[in-house]
């Protein structure tokens, strides 16, 4: 079925540092492409500015290397004024997150079908080590030689804030993983929303440590997958239940909880109460949420975008631009 | 029998609360008009507030109609007719009044407690003024309830008919053909022919009272068109639905998809509204988050394929000019659309000037040349507009095309267009041979790049605001292909073709030529017709293509011994002038006031410099 390899998609010799989480993802990208058999040539790949906006130019796609921050409102005119295109935005936690957060809601909010791409190392890294809105309060940074005195924002609370319809998580040296949720982004009619755990080796090193080898992703991340009961853990001993209001990890065997007890993913619960919850999950005492973690269909921009046109077409009587003259109030000089 | 006379032209001022009618009022007594054969030229004078309370000072609404039997260039300094339908409009927009002005006034509204409303001090609201012009003191109010007692219409709805009765009176006073009033409301209220009826039965009632008092003037008028008239279908428009009707006309005759992406802002957004209408033609209206996204999302568009256009005022300019920017060296078509008001910053939001011209040239970091239109008329607006996005797609450019609130909501007769005989538009699109040897930054003879669309097999390639090596399009910091790229972007702004300045009036033998540029064209031809008939020798050239200059600028600029150039603004045009042609010293004028120029102003200003 699939007529292209992900060789196809493959362009120029990256740039970034050795180690840098962007050369992992973007042979998943690279990868993920192939499997889901878009034409090059039928792809728009945009990013703003930053370490991880270079991505554009290592795809044999159409590209934009664009300006800091704007990625998502460029992409967004991109693909309404085209929607047979595959628009994918690449943006990092800076250039998505801060100088574009007004361009990240408003794309969520209106459901424009594209694939947004966060890679979020939790720094700025082409401007050499300034802490980002995913910096944990009281980080260390050029910028904070005392620590912020800020709170970070979390993607998906801001995702999910926006009405967002898809949010996966994956980390960036796993490479099935994200394979697995780049398609799924593919897939998902509307904006989805990959947020990529990526480390910065130069400025930010180790700052996903947990999960970013798979014995860590083992011991530390649940991968969640729809209509599967919640189990994690070095052999699978451990399940996430409901508790209350809140979400709690137990032992399977223990006080007699087995399988059936345990809370079962539900990516299009349309609710995002418990998506949310699972998302905002950190360690040491829960794991890190990897996958699919929402994902709802709901109507398009883009869509609604074509079918009002078409909808306005068949009622009106004006189809160009003599017939539009005609509807003004005229008159004659003879 | 009063006695009627014939007039050139005459000046109505329709004046009152805002939710009193007054626009509608104006906007038929222009149409029946124009109907005739008479040039029309309108403008409207909103108020700032978005409804100031019933009767105050702040809450007057006007609408300024000139009426000619010979072409009109300007909606008039002062007016012949005032109608002030309560107090506030008669304390605020007597100064529009020429001495011999009548003033036609609704007396059931100028009660005890209306004239305080608008700080009257006592009862006499003329004496109080110093008024001595003919009054016609009509108790409209009660004339209108005694007219629509049997039509049961609420009492709200029925008040809200005064406005007919005054336009009635008017047309009484012109000798105007109601049939023609009529018809246009019978189409307005094609929905409601009760509401229509009543209407067109007040008009009469004015028309009537008019007659049968003969009220307490002189003379009735009439304005009999002259001169041979330009053949064929017009209508009224303003500057704002020009400029939408341009840009449609532009994307149908490039066979492209219009993309408007926007954000509301004061003078601009009847722009975005004329174009959301207008779904049936394609058209995609995006209204954006800000004004970054607005201008942003274009280029998107742009990117993928569409006519791309961002419609603002000035400070929306400040937001957008990064991503104008990124246009540049991008070098994608984009259409970026001022409509000037008052500034800084906020400013004068409902108010008129040219303030933002050397934005537009220079408003963005490193060399960024873009192409400027300045339309110059409210119907100029279309021909400006088809021609911003012709340069645009054929040039694969930003351009920025201005206009400004006076010509952009005020209106004239404008001739139906025939889109056959508009040029045509022909983008520089990759070609299918051009196919394994194409780069990005290749060029054609007019120094253009092609532009290859997204979805067009064999030309994938990336752009981006990072300096691109001219040969192969990757990214480069080598300083000399970063001179030759600045330089072939400047060279192929610079190349592109605009029509020779024209010259009016005393071409060979002026003292003195006038220059302008955009909206103030018909101030100052106005001023120029008013200098010459008193035996001046004046010429006058008015600049629409900003940036490339005409190619004969600096021929005709030199020809005179004096040139002034006038300019609502410090000088920004001027500037742009000596920048651009060696040792040209004219003299200026500059006014910033956020209303439009008036001829008086103009004619006193340039007959100092004549008679220096």
């Amino acid at each position: 079925m699939c007529e292209y390899t992900a060789k196809d998609y493959k362009k120029g010799q990256p740039r970034w540092c050795p180690g840098c989480g962007d050369h992992f993802f973007l042979a998943s990208l690279h990868k993920a492409m192939a499997e889901i058999g878009v034409a090059p040539h039928n792809v728009a790949v945009i990013s703003g500015i930053g370490c991880s906006s270079r991505l554009p130019h290592y795809m044999a796609t159409y590209g934009m290397n664009t300006i800091h921050g704007r990625a998502a409102a460029i992409a967004t005119g991109c693909k309404v004024a085209n929607p047979d295109l595959s628009v994918w935005q690449i943006s990092g936690d800076g250039d998505g997150l801060a100088i574009g957060g007004n361009h990240f809601i408003h794309a969520n909010r209106r459901n424009i079908n594209l694939n947004m791409i966060l890679l979020n190392n939790r720094i700025y890294g082409l401007t050499k080590g300034q802490y980002s809105p995913t910096s944990e309060r009281g980080f260390v940074s050029k910028s904070s030689p005392y620590g912020t005195v800020e709170e970070p924002f979390r993607p998906a609370e801001l995702c999910f804030g926006a009405r967002g319809h898809f949010f996966a998580r994956a980390v960036a040296t796993d490479a099935p993983a994200t394979v697995d949720v780049l398609k799924a982004a593919h897939a998902h009619k509307g904006a989805s929303v990959c947020e990529i755990l990526q480390n910065c080796v130069i400025f930010n090193d180790g700052t996903h440590e947990s999960v970013y080898s798979a014995e860590g992703r083992k011991k530390n991340a649940i991968y969640l997958e729809h209509g599967k009961p919640m189990i994690f853990g070095e052999n699978n001993e451990f399940g996430l239940m409901q508790d209350g209001f809140n979400i709690k990890v137990v032992k399977l065997g223990e006080n007699g909880i087995s399988e059936k007890d345990l809370l079962v993913h539900d990516a299009h619960c349309e609710d995002t109460t418990l998506q949310l919850k699972l998302a905002l999950m950190e360690g040491p005492d829960f794991p890190i949420a990897l996958g699919v973690i929402r994902d709802v269909e709901a109507p398009t921009y883009d869509d609604a975008v074509v079918e009002q046109i078409e909808d306005v077409k068949s009622k009106k009587k004006y189809h160009n631009f003599q017939e539009l003259l005609m509807t003004n109030d005229t008159w004659e000089v003879k | 029998m009063a006695k009627v006379e014939d007039l050139d032209q005459v000046v109505v001022r329709f004046s009152g609360d805002s939710g009193d009618g007054m626009q509608l009022a104006g906007n038929i007594f222009s149409t029946i008009s124009a109907t005739v054969g008479n040039d029309i030229c309108t403008f409207p004078d909103y108020p700032a507030d978005i409804r100031a309370p019933q009767g105050s000072l702040t809450g007057v609404s006007g609408f300024q109609v000139h009426i000619g039997a010979e072409k009109v260039f300007t909606p008039g300094d002062k007016c012949d007719v005032l109608v002030a339908m309560n107090p506030a409009a008669l304390k605020t927009q007597y100064k529009f009044c020429k001495p011999t002005a009548s003033i036609i006034v609704d007396t059931d509204s100028f009660k005890e407690s209306d004239l305080k409303k608008a700080n009257f001090e006592t009862n006499d609201p003329f004496a109080e003024m110093g008024i001595k012009n003919d009054v016609i003191a009509a108790p409209i109010t009660q004339m209108v309830k005694d007219c629509l007692a049997d039509s049961g219409m609420d009492a709200k709805a029925v008040l809200k008919c005064r406005n007919m009765f005054a336009l009635g009176l008017v047309c009484w006073l012109f000798n105007r053909d109601l049939s023609i009033a009529a018809n246009m409301l019978r189409e307005k209220f094609a929905k409601k022919p009760a509401i229509a009826e009543s209407n067109i039965k007040v008009i009469q009632a004015g028309y009537d009272y008019g007659h049968n008092t003969h009220s307490s003037v002189s003379h009735t008028y009439t304005v009999e068109t002259k001169g041979t008239k330009e053949k064929g279908v017009f209508m009224d428009i303003n500057g704002n639905k020009a400029t939408s009707y341009g840009l449609i006309a532009a994307a149908e005759k490039a066979g492209l998809k219009l993309y408007l992406g926007s954000y509301p802002i004061t003078p601009a957004t009847d722009v975005l509204h004329e174009l959301a209408k207008h779904k049936s033609l394609g058209v995609v209206t995006v209204q954006c988050e800000d004004e970054i996204a607005g201008c942003a999302s274009a280029l998107g568009a742009s990117f993928a394929g569409a006519l791309a256009c961002t419609s603002t005022s000035g400070p929306g300019i400040c937001l957008k000019s990064e991503a104008m920017n990124l246009a540049v060296i991008m070098e994608l078509p984009l259409v970026v659309l001022n409509v000037q008001r008052g500034g800084p910053a906020t400013g004068l939001p409902t108010k008129s000037e040219q303030t933002d011209l050397l934005q537009a040239l220079f408003g963005r970091n490193g060399e960024s040349p873009m192409p400027v239109i300045a339309a110059t008329s409210p119907t100029d607006c279309f021909d400006a507009a088809y021609m911003a996005c012709k340069i645009a797609l054929e040039h694969m450019t930003p351009v920025v095309l201005m206009t400004d609130a006076f010509i952009a909501n005020g209106s004239a007769a404008w001739k139906l267009p025939d889109l056959a005989e508009y040029p045509a538009i022909n983008p520089p699109y990759v070609t299918p041979e051009m196919r394994g040897s194409w780069t990005p930054y290749q060029r054609n003879e007019v120094g253009s790049r092609y532009w290859a669309v997204p979805g067009t097999e064999g030309f994938t390639h990336i752009l981006g605001g990072l300096e691109k090596d001219n040969k192969t399009g990757a990214i480069s910091t080598d300083p000399d292909n970063h001179d030759l790229m600045t330089r072939l972007r400047q060279e192929k702004i610079d190349k592109i073709e605009v029509p020779d300045l024209e010259v009016l009036g005393d071409e060979d033998d002026a003292e003195l030529l006038i220059v302008g540029f955009g909206g103030t064209y018909g101030h100052l031809r106005a001023t120029m017709d008013r200098m010459r008939k008193n035996g001046k020798k004046v010429a006058f050239a008015h600049f629409k293509y900003i940036n490339p200059l005409p190619k004969n600028t600096a021929i005709v600029l030199k020809k005179y011994k004096k040139v002034v150039v006038a300019e609502q603004n410090l000088g920004q045009f001027a500037g742009w002038l000596r920048m651009k042609v060696d040792n040209f010293a004219p003299y200026q004028y500059n006014e910033v006031k956020g209303q439009p120029f008036a001829v008086a102003d103009l004619e006193k200003a340039f007959m100092e410099i004549y008679n220096k």
